[in-house]
C-alpha cells in the first residue's frame, strides 16, 4: 500500500511537468507484448512489484557494487573461457611476447599470454575481470561492515546475514581459485603454500593434499580442478545463494535509516518504477564504466612479468590478492616453536591455526554474531530501522576491534613490501605486528567506545542547547550572550529517536525475589548477564521532552543577571548528569 | 542446587524476555518533512537544461560505442606509446578501454541524472507488516501438515518414516565415495623420497651444466637440480616426462654454497659436504616455497614467502620465522671431478605433515 | 550552497573529467627512446698501467684507507680486505656511489648523485686494487653492449638466480634485518655485470663458471628490456609490486570513485 505524503501535493500542483502522473495517462492500456505474455503467464498480476519502495542512501549501494561486480565477472569470465586452456600440459611458448619465446610453460600460462597479447582486446577483458573481482570483494567487505555497524542483521534478517556470510566466504575462495589459474610464478607459489598448509592438517593432511592435487605437488590436475570449481561449481552456488539473498531483501523490504516519517512499520523511499530502475540500472553502468576505466589505464596481474610457474623459482614480494592476506599474514606471524612431535606424529599449529582453522573461524564468528547479540539483549522484536553506529557503542567498538585485528594480520602479509618501501627491518615489523595483534584491538575497542559515547553526548548537547546562531544579544544590563537556535522538530528527531539498550539487570527485574533471597542463576545465564552488562552498562539516553523543557528554562536564564543565571545553569547541569549520562556501577 | 534450576529454566520466563523501556517521556516522530522542490520542478528552464544534460550523456555513450568499434578495426593492435601519468602502454588497449568506459558511463550517469532531476522526487511510503503469520494462518498450516502426515499413514506406520529417512540419508554415499576414492592416489611413502640417488651429479639450473668443486667459489650460490632433470639431459627419448620434471623441481631442488669450513658449526654438516661446499634442500620446511635468498655475508637463507630464516653455518637451523625444522642437507662427494650425491636426503624435505614424526 | 559546489556536483563536471582523460592520452603520445648503451670507457687495460696503480694508491690512501687499511688489508668490522676483489668490485662499488660508505654496515645503498670520482679516478683506484691480488676484471664491452643477447634465456636465469631477491620485475625486495636487494631499474649494464661477478655486500657471487658471460649479458638484456617498457602493456604498473599495489589502488581510488558516484546518486538534486 503506497501513499503520497502530505505536502507533496502542493508542489505537484505548482509544477505539473515534474510529477505528472495523470494527465495523458487517464486511460492506460497494456502494450500488446505484455498482453501476449499475460495471456500465457499472467504477468500483469506481478506488476505490483514495480511499486515496491526502496530507501535512498549511498551506503545501501555498497552491496550493489558487489552485485554488479559479480555480473561483470560473469560476463567477462565467460569471454575468457573461450580462449583459456585449463591444462598443465607442457608447451614451448611461441607467441608474440618476445621475453618468453622458447620458454617451456603450462598450456594454462601460454593461453593466458595468448589472451593478453594475441587476442584483440583480450588484455582489456582480462583486466576487467580481475579488477571487477577485486571490486566484488571490496564491495562485499564494505557492505558487511555497513550491515554490521547499522545493526541491519537483527531480526528478522538473521538468515540473510548468514547467507551473506557464506557468500563472502565463497567469493574469497572463488577469487583465490581464479587467481591460481594462469599458473604464473606468483599464483603457483600461492598453490604451493596451499599445498603446504593443507598437509599440516592433523591426521588427514597428507591424504587431503594427495586427493586434492591428484598425487604429489604439483601434479597436473590442480589447475583443471580449480578451473571447474572457478567457472562452474562456485559460480553456481554463488549465483544461487545470491538470488536468495536478493529475494529476501524484497521479501523483508529494505531497512532504512531513522528519520522523520520513517518508522519501524514503514519504508520511505522511491518506487522501483521508474526512479529506482533508473538509479539502480544506471548504477550498474556506472560500476561497469568505472571498472572499464580502471582496466583501461591501470594494469593488474601482469602474468608475463612473473614468468611461468617453476617450483624451484620464487619472486620477492610474493603476496596473494588482498582478501587472502589475513591468512597469509597469520602464517607469517605465528612462530615456528609452536610445532612439536609426539608419539611419532607431527603437530604444526603454527601452520594449521593460521590457515585451516583461521579461515573458517572468521566466517563462523561473523555468521554467529546476530544470534549471540540477540541472546545477550534478549530482544526478540523485529528491527527495520537501522542503528546509527554511535547509538550502539559496544557493538561498534567490538566491530572496530575485530577489524583492527584482521588488519594487523593483513598488513603482516606485506611486511616485506613495507620493509623495502620504508627501509625498516622485516624482523622488527614481524615482531611488532605479533604484539599489535593482541594490543591494538583492546586500544581500538576503548577508543571507539569512548568516541561513540562522546558523539552521543554531543547529540544531546545539540538537542538541549540548539545551534549557535551567531547573533549576539545585549541585555539591558550590558551583558552579552549568543542566541542559540533550537533545532526544528525534523532535525531533532534524528538525535532523539533511538532507544538506549539497557542491561538485563535493569530490564529483567531484581536479582532477589520478594523475600530478599537471591535468585539462583545458572552459569550460562550468569555469563549472559555479564555480557549484557559489558554491552549496555555505559550508555547515554536520548533527550526526553521534559529534559528539553528544562533546558529551555535554562536558555531563558542566559539573559538573566549573573548570579541568578549561574544558579539555574548549575541546577540544570546537575539534572543533565542524572538524566542523561547513566553509568550503572553495581559491583 | 543449580542443576535442577537449569532443568526448569524456561527461556521465555521473565528474565529472558525483553522489557520495553517506558515510552511515556519520549518525543514523537514528527512525520515526513515537507517536500522541497528542486530547481527543475519549479523552473522550466532548469528542467530543459536537465533534459539536455541527460541527452548529452546518452549521446556521449553512443559516441563511445562507435569509437570502440572504429578503434577496434582501425587502430594497430601493436601500437605502443608513452602516455602521461600512466606510463608506457599498449595504446590499442587503452583506447578500447576508454571508449568502452565512455559508452558505459554515458548510460549510467545519464540514467541517474535523469532519475535525480526529472523523475519525481517525492518520497513514497510503503507499510510493513510483521513477518510472522497470524494465528489463523499458522493453524491452517498446522492442519495441512497434520493432514499430510496422517494421509501418508506415517502416524500408524513409523517404520515407513525410519526406513525412508535412512535410505535418503545414505543414498549419496556411493557418489561421495566414488569422488573421494577417485580423486588421488594414497600418499604411501611418496613424501619421504626425492629423486636424488647415489652417484647422481649436481647440475646447474637452468643450464644443466655439471659442477666441479672449483666452480663453487667463496660467496657464490648455485641453484641445483639432479642430473637428468634439467638441461639437455632431460630431453631424451627415455628422459623424464614434463610432470616428473616438475615434481623433481618441487622436491629435489637444492642450493649449493661454499662456506669457510671453520665457520661450519656441526661436524655432520662438514662431513656431508666437500671442503666446505654444502648442499641443502631449497624447499622450505614451513609450507614449501623455495628458500632461495642467500645472504652471502651472514650466510642466512631467507624464504620470501613467510620470512623463515635459516642459518647455513649451523646446519640450516631456523633462527626466525614460522618454520620449525632445519632444511635437510644433501650429502655430496666428488666423483670423476664432479660433485655428486652420496645418497637421497636422510629425512623428508619440505613442509611438515602428520606422519612425518 | 556556493556556486562552485553546485557546479562540482553537476554532471558536466564528470563529462569534462572524462574528456580530459581522453584528450591527454591522445596528445601525450610520444615514442619512448631506447636509452643509449652504457658510456664506453676503456678500463680493461687500466690495471696494466703502472702510473695508474700509483695514482690509485694515492686516491686509496686519501679516501678508503680509514676503513680498509693502508694496504687494503682490511680493518676488522670497519671494512674488509680488498686483496683479490678485483677491478670489477671497485668499478661497481665506487662507480655506483656505494663507496666510500658513510658508516660501516652490511647494506651499502647505491648513491648515483654522490659519485665523487671521475671515471679516470675510478679506473686508477681499480688498477691499484687489482694489483693487490688476482680478481675479476671490469667487464668486457662485448658482454655489456647487449647485442646478440637472448632475452628469454636471460629471463629464465634471472627467475632462478635473481628474482627471489630482486623481484621478478627487478623492482627490489627485502632481506633480513633491514637489508634489501635494490631496484635494478636504471643501473648501468656494466655495473650489473660487475655485481654478478663480484657479489657486493649481501649478494652472492655468480662467477663465469656458474653463469657464463653470455648468460650474464642475457640477464642484463632481460632487465634492460623491462626498464625500456618491455613488460608495460595494460596501463600504470602501480610500482610493479604485485597484488599489494592492486590492493592499495582498489581500496583507495577504485572504491573511492564508486562511493563518490553512490553519494551523488543518493543525494537530492538541487
Amino acid at each position: 500500500m503506497t501513499t503520497i505524503p502530505q505536502g507533496a501535493g502542493a508542489v505537484r500542483d505548482q509544477s505539473e511537468a515534474a510529477t505528472e502522473t495523470t494527465a495523458d495517462a487517464a486511460d492506460p492500456k497494456l502494450p500488446p507484448p505484455v498482453v501476449w505474455a499475460d495471456e500465457r503467464l499472467g504477468v500483469a498480476k506481478g506488476f505490483g512489484l514495480f511499486k515496491k519502495v526502496f530507501p535512498d542512501h549511498w551506503s545501501f549501494l555498497l552491496g550493489e557494487i558487489a552485485m554488479y561486480s559479480l555480473i561483470i565477472c560473469l560476463i567477462t569470465g565467460t569471454f575468457l573461457t573461450f580462449w583459456f586452456v585449463p591444462s598443465m600440459g607442457h608447451v614451448i611458448y611461441d607467441g608474440s611476447f618476445v621475453p618468453l619465446k622458447g620458454v617451456g610453460m603450462s598450456e594454462a600460462y601460454a593461453s593466458t599470454l595468448n589472451i593478453s597479447f594475441d587476442i584483440k582486446g583480450g588484455l582489456l577483458i582480462r583486466q576487467l575481470h580481475h579488477w571487477a573481482a577485486l571490486l566484488f570483494i571490496v564491495g562485499i567487505a564494505l557492505h558487511v561492515a555497513r550491515v554490521f555497524f547499522t545493526g541491519a542483521f537483527r531480526k528478522p534478517r538473521e538468515i540473510n546475514w548468514v547467507i551473506g556470510t557464506v557468500l563472502s566466504l565463497l567469493a574469497c575462495i572463488e577469487g583465490f581459485a581464479g587467481y591460481s589459474l594462469p599458473d604464473d610464478l606468483l599464483s603457483g607459489t600461492g598453490i604451493r603454500a596451499m599445498n603446504g598448509f593443507m598437509s599440516s592438517a592433523p591426521v588427514i593432511g597428507t591424504y587431503l593434499t594427495f586427493f586434492v592435487f591428484g598425487g604429489q605437488f604439483p601434479g597436473e590436475l590442480i589447475i583443471p580442478r580449480l578451473y571447474i570449481a572457478h567457472v562452474l561449481l562456485l559460480p553456481a552456488i554463488l549465483v544461487g545463494l545470491f538470488a536468495v539473498h536478493i529475494f529476501l531483501v524484497f521479501w523483508h523490504k529494505h531497512t532504512q535509516y531513522p528519520g522523520p516519517g520513517r518508522t519501524n512499520n514503514n519504508v520511505v523511499g522511491f518506487p522501483l518504477l521508474p526512479v529506482y530502475t533508473a538509479k539502480a540500472g544506471g548504477f550498474f553502468f556506472i560500476v561497469f564504466g568505472v571498472t572499464a576505466l580502471i582496466a583501461a589505464v591501470v594494469t593488474i596481474n601482469p602474468v608475463w612479468a612473473y614468468g611461468p610457474y617453476d617450483p624451484g623459482q620464487v619472486t620477492a614480494g610474493s603476496q596473494p590478492d588482498f582478501y587472502m592476506w589475513f591468512s597469509d599474514g597469520a602464517l607469517r606471524l605465528l612462530p615456528g616453536w609452536m610445532e612439536f612431535s609426539i608419539f611419532g606424529v607431527t603437530f604444526s599449529p603454527q601452520i594449521f591455526l593460521g590457515s585451516l582453522v583461521l579461515l573458517p573461524l572468521v566466517w563462523i564468528i561473523l555468521g554467529a554474531y546476530p544470534f549471540v547479540e540477540q541472546w545477550i539483549t534478549g530482544d526478540k522484536r523485529e528491527h527495520h530501522l537501522l542503528d546509527r553506529p554511535r547509538n550502539a557503542p559496544v557493538r561498534t567498538a567490538v566491530g572496530a576491534a575485530a577489524i583492527s585485528m584482521y588488519l594487523v594480520l593483513a598488513v603482516a602479509t606485506i611486511n616485506d613490501i613495507i620493509a623495502i618501501k620504508l627501509h625498516l627491518s622485516i624482523n622488527d615489523i614481524t615482531v611488532a605486528l605479533r604484539v599489535l595483534f593482541f594490543i591494538l584491538p583492546v586500544i581500538v575497542f576503548m577508543v571507539v567506545k569512548r568516541l561513540c559515547l562522546s558523539l552521543q553526548r554531543a547529540d544531546r548537547e545539540l538537542v538541549l542547547h540548539g545551534t549557535e546562531s551567531g547573533r549576539i544579544m545585549r541585555t539591558p544590563e550590558g551583558r552579552f550572550y549568543e542566541v542559540h537556535e533550537e533545532l526544528n522538530e525534523f532535525d531533532r528527531w534524528h538525535l532523539v529517536q533511538h532507544e538506549a539498550q539497557r542491561p538485563l539487570s535493569l530490564t529483567a527485574g531484581p536479582d532477589t525475589d520478594e523475600y530478599g533471597v537471591e535468585r539462583p542463576v545458572g552459569p550460562l545465564e550468569s555469563m549472559r548477564r555479564k555480557l549484557s552488562e559489558f554491552y549496555f552498562k555505559d550508555r547515554i539516553e536520548p533527550v526526553t521532552p521534559s529534559e528539553l523543557a528544562a533546558a529551555h528554562h535554562h536558555g531563558e536564564a542566559e539573559a538573566l543577571p549573573g548570579g541568578q543565571a549561574r544558579a539555574i545553569k548549575e541546577s540544570v547541569e546537575r539534572a543533565d548528569e542524572t538524566a542523561g549520562l547513566r553509568s550503572d556501577d553495581r559491583t | 542446587m543449580s542443576e535442577d534450576q537449569i532443568a526448569v529454566h524456561d527461556p521465555h520466563a521473565k528474565p529472558a524476555t525483553y522489557v520495553e523501556p517506558e515510552a511515556a517521556d519520549r518525543f514523537e516522530n514528527p512525520g515526513l518533512p515537507p517536500h522541497r522542490p528542486r530547481r527543475a520542478d519549479v523552473d522550466d528552464d532548469a528542467a530543459k537544461r536537465a533534459e539536455r544534460q541527460v541527452t548529452t550523456l546518452f549521446g556521449l555513450s553512443i559516441l563511445g560505442t562507435l569509437g570502440f568499434i572504429v578503434a577496434y578495426f582501425l587502430v594497430d593492435p601493436e601500437l605502443r606509446a608513452s602516455v602521461l601519468v600512466i606510463g608506457y602502454v599498449n595504446l590499442y588497449h587503452v583506447i578500447l578501454g576508454l571508449t568502452l568506459a565512455m559508452s558505459l558511463l554515458g548510460i549510467g550517469l545519464g540514467a541517474v541524472h535523469w532519475a535525480k532531476t526529472i523523475m519525481p522526487d517525492t518520497e513514497v511510503v510503503e507499510e510493513r507488516h510483521l513477518q510472522a503469520s497470524d494465528e489463523e494462518a499458522r493453524n491452517e498450516a498446522a492442519g495441512v501438515l497434520s493432514q499430510g502426515y496422517r494421509s501418508a499413514q506415517l502416524h500408524r506406520r513409523p517404520m515407513l518414516l525410519l526406513t525412508a529417512g535412512g535410505a535418503l540419508g545414505l543414498f549419496a554415499l556411493p557418489l561421495a565415495l566414488q569422488v573421494a576414492g577417485g580423486l588421488g592416489p594414497l600418499p604411501g611413502d611418496a613424501l619421504e623420497h626425492t629423486v636424488w640417488r647415489k652417484g647422481m651429479r649436481l647440475m646447474i639450473d637452468p643450464s644443466g651444466t655439471p659442477i666441479t668443486p672449483e666452480m663453487v667459489s667463496q660467496g657464490s650460490v648455485i641453484h641445483v637440480l639432479p642430473e637428468g632433470f634439467v638441461g639437455e639431459s632431460s630431453h631424451g627419448e627415455d628422459g623424464p616426462s614434463a610432470l616428473e620434471i616438475m615434481e623433481a623441481k618441487a622436491n629435489s631442488s637444492v642450493l649449493l654454497v661454499r662456506l669457510n669450513p671453520e665457520q661450519i658449526k656441526s661436524q655432520k654438516q662438514r662431513d656431508w659436504g666437500v671442503d666446505g661446499i654444502v648442499a641443502y634442500s631449497k624447499i622450505c620446511t614451513h609450507v614449501g616455497c623455495p628458500v632461495a635468498l642467500y645472504e652471502r655475508q651472514t650466510h642466512h637463507l631467507l624464504c620470501p614467502c613467510h620470512q623463515s630464516t635459516f642459518d647455513m653455518t649451523d646446519d640450516c637451523k631456523v633462527i626466525f620465522g614460522p618454520a620449525k625444522r632445519p632444511l635437510p642437507q644433501l650429502p655430496i662427494t666428488v666423483e670423476d671431478g664432479y660433485l655428486v650425491a652420496v645418497d637421497d636426503f636422510a629425512e623428508p624435505i619440505g613442509p611438515s605433515y602428520w606422519e612425518r614424526g | 550552497m556556493s556556486k562552485l559546489a553546485t557546479y562540482r556536483r553537476s554532471p558536466i563536471a564528470l563529462i569534462v573529467l572524462l574528456f580530459l582523460g581522453l584528450t591527454f592520452t591522445g596528445t601525450a603520445y610520444a615514442a619512448l627512446q631506447p636509452t643509449a648503451p652504457a658510456d664506453a670507457y676503456s678500463a680493461s687495460n687500466a690495471s696494466e698501467d703502472v702510473d695508474d696503480v700509483e695514482e690509485g694508491r694515492k686516491l686509496f690512501l686519501a679516501n678508503c684507507a680509514s676503513c680498509h687499511g693502508k694496504n687494503a688489508e682490511g680493518n676488522g668490522t670497519a671494512g674488509p680486505s680488498l686483496a683479490g676483489v678485483g677491478a670489477a668490485a671497485v668499478d661497481f662499488q665506487v662507480g655506483t656511489g656505494r663507496m666510500p660508505l658513510a658508516a660501516p654496515g652490511v647494506q651499502a645503498p647505491a648513491n648515483p648523485n654522490q659519485v665523487n670520482f671521475s671515471q679516470q679516478e675510478i679506473d686508477q683506484l681499480a688498477a691499484f686494487v687489482a694489483s693487490l691480488g688476482p680478481g675479476p676484471d671490469v667487464p668486457d664491452e662485448e658482454y655489456t653492449d647487449l647485442e646478440n643477447a637472448d632475452i628469454a634465456n636471460g629471463g629464465m636465469i634471472f627467475r632462478t638466480n635473481c628474482a627471489m631477491c630482486h623481484n621478478s620485475s627487478a623492482q627490489g625486495g627485502a632481506l633480513t634485518r633491514g637489508k634489501f636487494a635494490p631496484d635494478l631499474m636504471g643501473v648501468e649494464p656494466s655495473h650489473m655485470y660487475s655485481a654478478m661477478l663480484t657479489g657486493p655486500q649481501s649478494m652472492p657471487v655468480f662467477n663465469d663458471a656458474t653463469i657464463t658471460p653470455q648468460e650474464k649479458e642475457n640477464v642484463i638484456a632481460f632487465i634492460v628490456n623491462i626498464e625500456e617498457g618491455g613488460n608495460s602493456f595494460g596501463g600504470h604498473d602501480l610500482g610493479s609490486i604485485g597484488p599489494a599495489g592492486d590492493a592499495v589502488f582498489i581500496w583507495t581510488i577504485g572504491i573511492g570513485l564508486l562511493i563518490g558516484a553512490a553519494v551523488w546518486l543518493g543525494r537530492k538534486a538541487a
